[in-house]
């Protein structure tokens, strides 16, 4: 071989070739078919069971959809109408989407408010999910929290602006005193804020709530998707935090701090959920000054977070972990103090090492807020077993309820998890 | 070479006296006494784990001593984080490994301390940034993240990085050892423009050509002490120790 083209090794081109398309096996939809799902013998098997799996779910269930009643008064009448056919009774939806929604003893004329309180939800949302936005928007997100508490809750506005002020009071705290000691200031703006809450409380008479703008509406007559939501996203945004300052504390070399972290973070994740919630329902009562009237959804609030944050704060020592020392160093030899340089180095980092984690905890948060059902709170699990499934006209439509509960739940976790994956590709900048 | 510039003023920038650290019950550094004067360069070298990282390391209180006094541009280090913090914003640091911050651009990582730490106006600081990176040669590189330079635009970008806090100060951790021949170069050229300009610097570094060429004292440590110090050309042609002797036909013999 080598003595034939040896003799043979200068070329030159004379006439280019045009350029053709590649044959029909090498390209489009059949070998794409081909590749994927007949490549071998026992994939193609496969491929076809899967198939066959698939046809059997979609025949039972389709049908069922297609045939589903929107419109009839019960499930008898549906029964009726449906006339022996298999067919869904979707029409408890249509009859009482208004209490799968918010509860059974929110005010109907008040629907107005929390969809209100929904819909600037994205707005306060919109800066911190997507920083690209002016910072300016952030002003609005401060304020929504006690927006939305006045818009839901009502009642008088002096309550959230107390509120408001008692953050206000606490961070001027403490901007003064965080130049001396990060502790003074930590704990100085504690303190200053349940001072002004406090004296607060004395000013606002009981009957401020009477002949307010906003009917006040009781936090037992909240209910439905819209409580899920509430405890979601209220435990989603007040865990973060509290998930970093344990990780933090947890880092700390001063043995008091770390010791509570440490003590905090393994009993919380050594004990269910429920059973804090049923400590949130009796217990927590003796905690709070008699007559303090922190009512339940206050409590669940309190016992989802550090259940929740006390996970995040793994992730985030995770992501602490990860980091090399390197990172530390460099920030004290340029000279910043400890929170500069974790607000600025470590945790962007840190954070953006944890975001699958963290998500991952706030998607399952969120579904768990459905564990309310069972300290008689009536979420959209809540009302499902109770009030609906319990009325004569609906015994038994279970299928339909709890689907529609599903796809509610899907829809908010999918957008999370979406949100996320987006997040994390556009932080992507370390090229590795 | 600019030898005006380069003379040394007999005004002290670091003292340090009967120095000694414990790693635990290891003892890493032995009554070191050291002072460096104003516009000195001074290369540190000697076989690995003797201690030399360890003691530039103290200098800026990345490790904490426990007995003796290091006097920073006459602010005494102690465990008061005020001074601490000063004396860092005063000494710049070269890391073996850059520690640049991966999450932020080039830019923006010469211009973190200075907005945070000295309150410098973004715009100017900026201004100082570019300043740097031109001097180190990748103003173009400015806008890049660190994970898209190589090792030693990484390197000048640290150097740029610790210049924008204008420190009086350059220590230096075997600022070349991690970087391929070719890049050695670009780092050590960058480091002697800076000495020809009268930076103090203190600089771990085994590159003996660079000793010869810029410093004006070489310090061989073994054991957690200072063995022997001299100036370059009485150090490398005419070691007094066995120990200087044999470390230098190691390093110099093949
Ligand atoms: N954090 C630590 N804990 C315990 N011992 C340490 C620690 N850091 C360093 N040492 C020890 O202290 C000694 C001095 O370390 P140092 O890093 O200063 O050496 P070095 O001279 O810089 O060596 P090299 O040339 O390998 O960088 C070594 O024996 C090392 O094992
Ligand atoms: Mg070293």
């Amino acid at each position: 071989m080598s003595d034939t083209q040896s003799h043979n090794v200068a070329f030159v081109r004379e006439t280019f070739l045009p350029e053709s398309a590649p044959p029909s096996t090498a390209t489009g939809p059949v070998k794409w078919i081909k590749d994927n799902l007949f490549a071998t013998w026992a994939n193609g098997l496969l491929t076809v069971a899967a198939l066959y799996l698939i046809f059997l779910v979609l025949s039972s269930t389709m049908p069922w959809i297609f045939a589903g009643i929107w419109n009839a008064e019960s499930l008898a009448a549906c029964r009726e109408v449906l006339d022996g056919v298999s067919g869904a009774c979707f029409a408890v939806l249509t009859e009482r989407w208004n209490q799968l929604l918010f509860g059974f003893t929110y005010p109907t004329d008040q629907y107005w408010r929390p969809t209100l309180a929904f819909v600037l939800l994205f707005v306060a949302m919109a800066p911190v999910l997507f920083f690209d936005l002016p910072r300016k928007l952030l002003i609005f997100t401060g304020l929504y929290p006690f927006l939305a508490f006045w818009l839901i809750w009502g009642g008088t506005i002096l309550a959230p602006l107390l509120a408001l002020a008692g953050v206000v009071v606490g961070y001027l705290v403490y901007d003064r005193l965080v130049k001396n000691s990060f502790a003074a200031g930590f704990f100085g703006g504690i303190v200053a804020a349940f001072v002004v809450w406090y004296i607060g409380g004395f000013l606002i008479s009981d009957t401020a709530n009477e002949n307010a703008m906003l009917q006040a509406v009781p936090s037992r007559d909240l209910g439905g998707f819209m409580l899920n939501m509430m405890l979601g996203i209220t435990c989603v945004s007040l865990s973060v935090p509290l998930g970093i300052a344990l990780a933090l504390g947890r880092q700390s070399n001063l043995p008091l701090i770390k010791g509570i972290c440490v003590v905090f973070i393994e009993f919380i994740r050594g004990v269910p959920l429920i059973t804090l919630l049923f400590v949130a329902n009796v217990m927590l009562a003796y905690f709070f000054p008699p007559g303090s009237g922190v009512d339940l959804f206050i409590r669940v609030v309190i016992m989802i977070t550090i259940f929740s944050a006390a996970y995040i704060a793994e992730v985030i020592r995770g992501g602490l972990a990860a980091l090399p020392k390197g990172q530390y160093e460099a920030g004290d030899s340029l000279g910043l103090d400890y929170a500069q340089s974790m607000r600025l180095i470590i945790l962007p980092q840190a954070l953006k090492i944890s975001i699958p984690g963290i998500v991952n905890i706030a998607v399952g948060l969120f579904k768990d807020t459905t564990l309310v059902s069972v300290i008689s709170m009536f979420d959209i699990v809540g009302m499902i077993r109770g009030p609906i499934l319990a009325s004569t006209d609906w015994n038994g439509v279970y299928w339909e309820l709890f689907m529609f509960a599903s796809v509610l739940f899907f829809v908010v976790c999918y957008g999370i998890s979406q949100y996320s994956q987006w997040l994390e590709r556009r932080l992507a900048t370390d090229h590795r | 070479m600019a030898e005006a510039q380069m003379q040394v003023s007999d005004e002290v920038a670091i003292s340090i006296e009967n120095m000694n650290k414990w790693y635990g019950t290891f003892h890493v550094l032995r009554d070191i006494d050291l002072t460096v004067f104003r516009g000195e360069r001074i290369v540190i070298c000697g076989p690995s784990g003797s201690g030399k990282s360890t003691l530039i390391r103290c200098i800026n209180a990345l490790e904490e001593h426990q007995e003796g006094r290091i006097t920073v541009d006459g602010t005494l280090l102690s465990s008061d984080l005020k001074n601490i913090d000063k004396i860092r914003s005063e000494v710049g640091m070269c890391f073996q490994h850059f520690n640049l911050f991966p999450h932020l651009t080039i830019l923006e990582n010469c211009t973190l301390a200075p907005i945070w730490v000295r309150k410098t106006p973004k715009k100017e600081a900026e201004e100082t940034a570019m300043h740097f990176l031109e001097k180190v040669k990748i103003p173009d590189q400015a806008l890049k993240y660190p994970g898209q330079l190589s090792g030693g635009q990484q390197q000048r970008v640290a150097i740029a990085r610790s210049l924008c806090m204008r420190p009086r100060v350059m220590l230096f951790d075997e600022p070349t050892s991690a970087l391929d021949p070719e890049m050695i170069k670009e780092v050590l050229d960058t480091m002697i423009e800076l000495a020809e300009e009268g930076m103090t610097m203190l600089c771990v570094t085994h590159e003996m050509g660079f000793a010869r060429q810029v410093a004006n004292r070489v310090i061989f440590m073994d054991q957690g002490q200072i063995v022997e110090q001299n100036e370059p050309e009485e150090f490398f042609n005419n070691p007094k120790s066995e120990r200087t002797q044999l470390f230098l036909s190691q390093i110099l013999g093949h």
